[in-house]
């Protein structure tokens, strides 16, 4: 015997159980610094990665639940590839990547019992900080053009609160850009966090073809000296 | 691509294609290089040399510039030498259009493979990949559209260069110093044969990668030598633990001008040859 489900309820009920799903993890910033776009999480885990590599210039994030953003990360690299090869490297757009993840997150979230429970960030870096972008896709599909910084996570509005007051406003520098993102993390959450229980990554424009870089430890010991 | 393609891509199982590039291309229906449906054979570019030397240090990788089709030259600074990621280089030899679309698939399928995987396929997992693609080529090979490439890369595990060389089957074989391939080939080995030992550095073995070259230039009609009227050369790529580095145009310009000098001093004067090499003397 089916029931009358009134859709806002049905909505906020599912809105509700994926919010509390993204809240139980941890979180990650993205700024635009200098020569790029700079991202830092705290993952204790060294091999299961929250920031990746997607095309030459595009990068992707993800708080929540692995393996529904991991899913979809290996269809975000999949997409992009074939479009690649079908015609060429330039029209692999971050912008027309966003949208493929806004269409999906938005079915998931209405047709299916359970939405994702994560949100992620598919980040381009262009050759200047104005073409630079960064889009900000919720687990219910919707997408925000954001500019300068991007929080997401358990934490996302202390964080958006501490960079609204703190972020310079011209891009810092890479380790300015460290500093600032390491600090506010630490503050946030409340706890230290040293740099082996750090991800950190920066999509660099002054980088060949592919602009991805992972940092490790030393290399941010490096950027810090 | 369609929006209904892009959502069955987000949302299919991670493990339907796995890491495989190959595989997610015959899912979505892009058809990959082609395979039948030619029944004679067909006039292609094939003439080439390309080779590859280990040294201390890693490998190197060379190739003319030249290609052919029958008789004809259809192109005088093609690239035969390309990078298939950043630790290892592949030389095409056979036909171009199908070479060059394999080197094309090969390099996107290390990088995805890479990509969804957050670490690179060993040496010895991309020469297999390579193998397999020459495989997958055999229908079109036994129409006349051979491809035979040379891989060679630096293997970080093993810390040293290492230098496969394939058959038309796809057949893969490891070479211990060197090798060469194409129709030129044969003549580049036996010049390396006499110049080649262990222990060379990069500067040496880029030397007798020129003198191969020129060699195999000089026998073959199929290999094209330094294009001193154009200003084309021959590339060479070094593959060590620092990745790939294409050794600069002007350094290979500076080699080829030195080994023509040599060479010249080794000529006889005209007027010292038996035969009259300017104007062969008619009836005699």
């Amino acid at each position: 015997m089916p029931y009358y489900v009134p859709p806002e309820q049905l909505m906020k009920d599912k809105a509700d159980y994926a919010r509390k799903g993204i809240a139980r993890g941890k979180s990650i910033l993205a700024l635009e610094y200098v020569d790029g776009i700079f991202f830092i999480a705290e993952n204790p885990s060294a091999t299961l990665y929250k920031i990746s590599e997607i095309y030459d210039r595009i990068a992707f994030a993800g708080v929540g639940k692995f393996n529904e953003f991991e899913q979809l990360r290996i269809g975000g690299i999949r997409l992009v590839d074939l479009k690649g090869y079908s015609y060429s490297r330039e029209d692999v757009t971050a912008k027309s990547l966003a949208n493929a993840y806004s269409q999906s997150l938005g079915n998931i979230f209405t047709s299916e019992v359970k939405p994702y429970e994560c949100e992620i960030l598919v980040a381009s870096v262009g050759d200047t900080t104005n073409e630079n972008e960064l889009f900000h896709i919720l687990y219910d599909g919707s997408v925000t053009d954001r500019q300068g910084w991007v929080a997401m996570g358990g934490q996302s509005d202390q964080l958006g609160s501490a960079l609204e007051e703190r972020y310079p406003d011209g891009p810092p520098d890479l380790k300015d850009a460290f500093r600032l993102g390491e600090e506010i993390l630490q503050t946030v959450e409340n706890r230290s966090m040293p740099p082996a229980n750090l991800e950190v990554a920066i999509l660099d424009r002054t980088r060949g073809r592919r602009k991805f870089r992972r940092l490790s430890v030393a290399q941010i010991e490096a950027i810090l000296a | 691509m369609g929006e209904s393609m892009a959502d069955d891509l987000l949302r299919a199982p991670i493990f339907g294609s796995g890491a495989s590039f190959s595989d997610l291309l015959k899912q979505a229906a892009v058809s990959p290089p082609p395979g039948n449906g030619i029944d004679k054979p067909l006039h292609v570019p094939e003439g080439t040399t390309v080779l590859a030397i280990r040294y201390l240090d890693g490998v190197i990788v060379a190739g003319d510039r030249r290609a052919t089709e029958g008789f004809q030259i259809s192109h005088r600074s093609i690239e035969k030498v390309f990078a298939a990621d950043d630790m290892s280089a592949v030389a095409i030899a056979g036909a171009a259009g199908p070479a060059v679309e394999m080197v094309r698939l090969l390099q996107t399928e290390l990088e995805h493979y890479e990509k969804v995987e957050g670490e690179r396929l060993t040496l010895e997992g991309k020469a297999n990949k390579l193998s397999q693609m020459i495989r997958a080529n055999l229908p079109a090979a036994l129409q006349g559209l051979v491809v035979v490439p040379l891989f060679a890369g630096f293997d970080e595990a093993r810390n040293v260069g290492r230098i496969f060389k394939y058959d038309v089957t796809g057949g893969r074989y490891e070479e211990d110093d060197y090798h060469a391939t194409g129709s030129g080939g044969k003549d580049a080995r036996s010049s390396l044969k006499k110049r080649y030992n262990h222990g060379l550095t990069r500067d040496e073995v880029v030397k007798i990668a020129i003198e191969a070259l020129f060699d195999a230039a000089d026998e073959d009609v199929g290999t094209g030598g330094p294009d001193l009227v154009r200003d084309i050369f021959p590339t060479v790529v070094s593959i060590t633990v620092d990745g790939t580095l294409e050794i600069p145009e002007d350094d290979i310009r500076a080699l080829f001008n030195e080994l023509i000098s040599e060479r010249r001093e080794q000529m006889l004067l005209p007027h010292e040859h038996t035969v009259d090499v300017r104007r062969p003397r008619r009836g005699s």
